[in-house]
């Protein structure tokens, strides 16, 4: 009994993998047309994860920036050195307070003359309308955000402080967009897929169109609709997978010519950023995306066709 | 073998192909169905092999009521049923070989008794020289012996034929007619419909005749 299931679970993959190697060879036989789907299958594929990896290397960029936040105290006119070296003293030992800083108003002026560019002008003035400035590290990366921001009350609250200010706020808002951006592919991946669906749907409609007679002979002979179904359910799985394939290769081939231009640009910036690729994740989920949409697209197109075939 | 007991069949456009239709065919009978063309004969047919059904009345095949039968049942009922066809209705893509061992492979045989049987098969209808072949390099008499050999190649109790001389001259008409001949000499139920009253009279058959839906009159009624 037992030796007779295990021969039966044999006899049934066996026939599974006889379909799927059919179904491949039907394709290979139409070299032409079965390349146009797999490239359009790929190319919808290609275009949201492409602007995933983009998207996953802007966040890695902003989350190195992460590290370097820091709030900047800018202070009262009219405090005496002796004040601020204890105020300077004193932030120290707070929680949370990792680094200080502390530039004088004058520095504050020469930086400024050299960074704008506005030397006699600045000279003009009367006295020095820029302030002291102590610039504060927070005592970790990362920390969460409701942290900083009590942190950043506490040393507005103190009264040697004019203005207390997060010096990231720009990151913040590189972040919201970048959430923005990411909801934005989602829904371009989302409606890409649902096209990827259609198109293979189609293909699948087209191909039980041309096999209409060839349906109704299995049907005459005694084929139940699952065997007739295998078939068309292998196709779109061959499509999916190789349209998969196909995006992987032209995300890599995408990918590889814009590497080298955006490590040029990395390097005027003097920074040492090189694009992640992403290649392993993608050769894993490209095949397996286009997989389930390839089932899925031919089972609706079955779904809607084949049972509509009956000898007459 | 097969049963019918005051059969109606109507279509949508009120036509009445069958009325009051009632007879029966023994276990390893062999008969013709016979008629004018319109007659009603393919309508039988396709009642038989579930392609339609019955308005009215009951039809019997192999002891099973064919109107209690679910659609999702019709396919292992009709592989009780060999089915020969006029235009043959072979697979053009797919060799003689694969054409013969279509309804073995939907049944699920292994491979090395699909081979077996499909040459066995083949052999019988003298072709099994031609097995790598595509239907469409054989003649139309050939053609007709693939459709046979794959109507039989599961070995099934009932063979039904439509015409399956239609196309043909007399002498390869003949030839398939001693074709079916033997298979029902071991024991299949073998059931003809032609309208070549030449080439069928001078066989030692029951003839069922039909005239507009009916039995022709002048037959006994089981």
């Amino acid at each position: 009994m037992k030796k007779r299931f295990s021969l039966n679970v044999k006899s049934y993959l066996l026939r599974h993998l006889q379909v799927m190697l059919f179904s491949l060879g039907r394709l290979w036989r139409q070299p032409f047309s079965s390349l146009m789907t797999v490239a359009v299958i790929g190319f919808a594929l290609a275009l949201p994860a492409g602007l995933f990896v983009l998207l996953q290397n802007v966040n890695h960029v902003s989350g190195e920036w992460d590290d370097a936040s820091q709030i900047s105290l800018f202070l009262e006119q009219d405090l005496s050195e002796k004040q601020i070296q204890r105020l300077q003293k004193k932030i120290v030992t707070w929680p949370n307070v990792g680094d200080v800083n502390y530039q004088t108003a004058a520095q504050s002026l020469d930086e400024f003359r050299t960074l704008s560019g506005l030397g006699s002008l600045l000279d003009s003035l009367p006295d020095n309308p820029l302030p002291a400035v102590i610039t504060l590290f927070p005592a970790e990366n990362n920390l969460p955000d409701d942290v900083i921001q009590s942190l950043l009350h506490d040393l507005s609250a103190l009264p040697e402080v004019a203005q207390a200010q997060l010096d990231m706020a720009w990151l913040q808002r590189l972040r919201s967009i970048n959430k923005l951006l990411e909801r934005g592919i989602s829904l371009l991946g989302l409606l890409l897929s649902l096209s990827v669906l259609l198109v293979i749907g189609n293909t699948i409609r087209l191909s039980i169109l041309n096999r209409q007679s060839e349906i109704k002979v299995m049907k005459l002979v005694g084929a139940t609709d699952r065997f007739i179904r295998r078939p068309f359910l292998y196709t779109g799985f061959w499509y999916g997978f190789i349209g998969g394939l196909f995006a992987w290769g032209t995300l890599l081939l995408v990918l590889s010519l814009l590497s080298q231009p955006i490590q040029n640009l990395a390097s005027l910036y003097g920074s040492e950023f090189s694009l992640q690729w992403f290649a392993g994740l993608l050769f894993f989920y490209l095949p397996l995306v286009g997989i389930f949409l390839g089932i899925f697209g031919a089972w609706l197109a079955v779904g809607r066709h084949l049972y509509a075939i009956e000898p007459n | 073998m097969i049963q019918f007991t005051d059969v109606y069949k109507r279509y949508a456009n009120r036509h009445e192909a069958l009325s009051g239709l009632s007879f029966e065919l023994q276990k390893g009978e062999m008969a013709f169905l016979t008629g004018h063309s319109g007659a009603g004969k393919s309508t039988l047919l396709k009642l038989i092999a579930l392609i339609e059904r019955s308005t009215h009345g009951q039809v019997f095949v192999n002891d099973q009521n064919l109107s209690r039968l679910s659609k999702s049942m019709i396919p292992y009922y009709r592989r009780q049923i060999g089915l020969v066809f006029q235009d043959h209705n072979l697979l053009h893509d797919r060799t003689v070989f694969d054409n013969v061992a279509l309804p073995l492979v939907i049944e699920g045989e292994n491979h090395r008794e699909i081979g077996r049987r499909v040459r066995a098969s083949l052999d019988k209808v003298g072709l099994l020289s031609k097995e790598r072949q595509l239907p469409i390099a054989l003649s139309g008499g050939e053609q007709q012996r693939v459709g046979i050999a794959r109507a039989v190649v599961s070995r099934p109790p009932i063979l039904l034929a439509d015409e399956p001389t239609g196309n043909l001259d007399p002498d390869l008409s003949r030839d398939i007619m001693q074709l079916f001949e033997q298979f029902n000499q071991v024991g299949v139920t073998v059931f003809i419909a032609t309208h070549d009253l030449e080439l069928v009279k001078a066989m030692p058959y029951r003839h069922i005749a039909l005239e507009g839906g009916r039995l022709a009159p002048g037959q006994t009624q089981p």
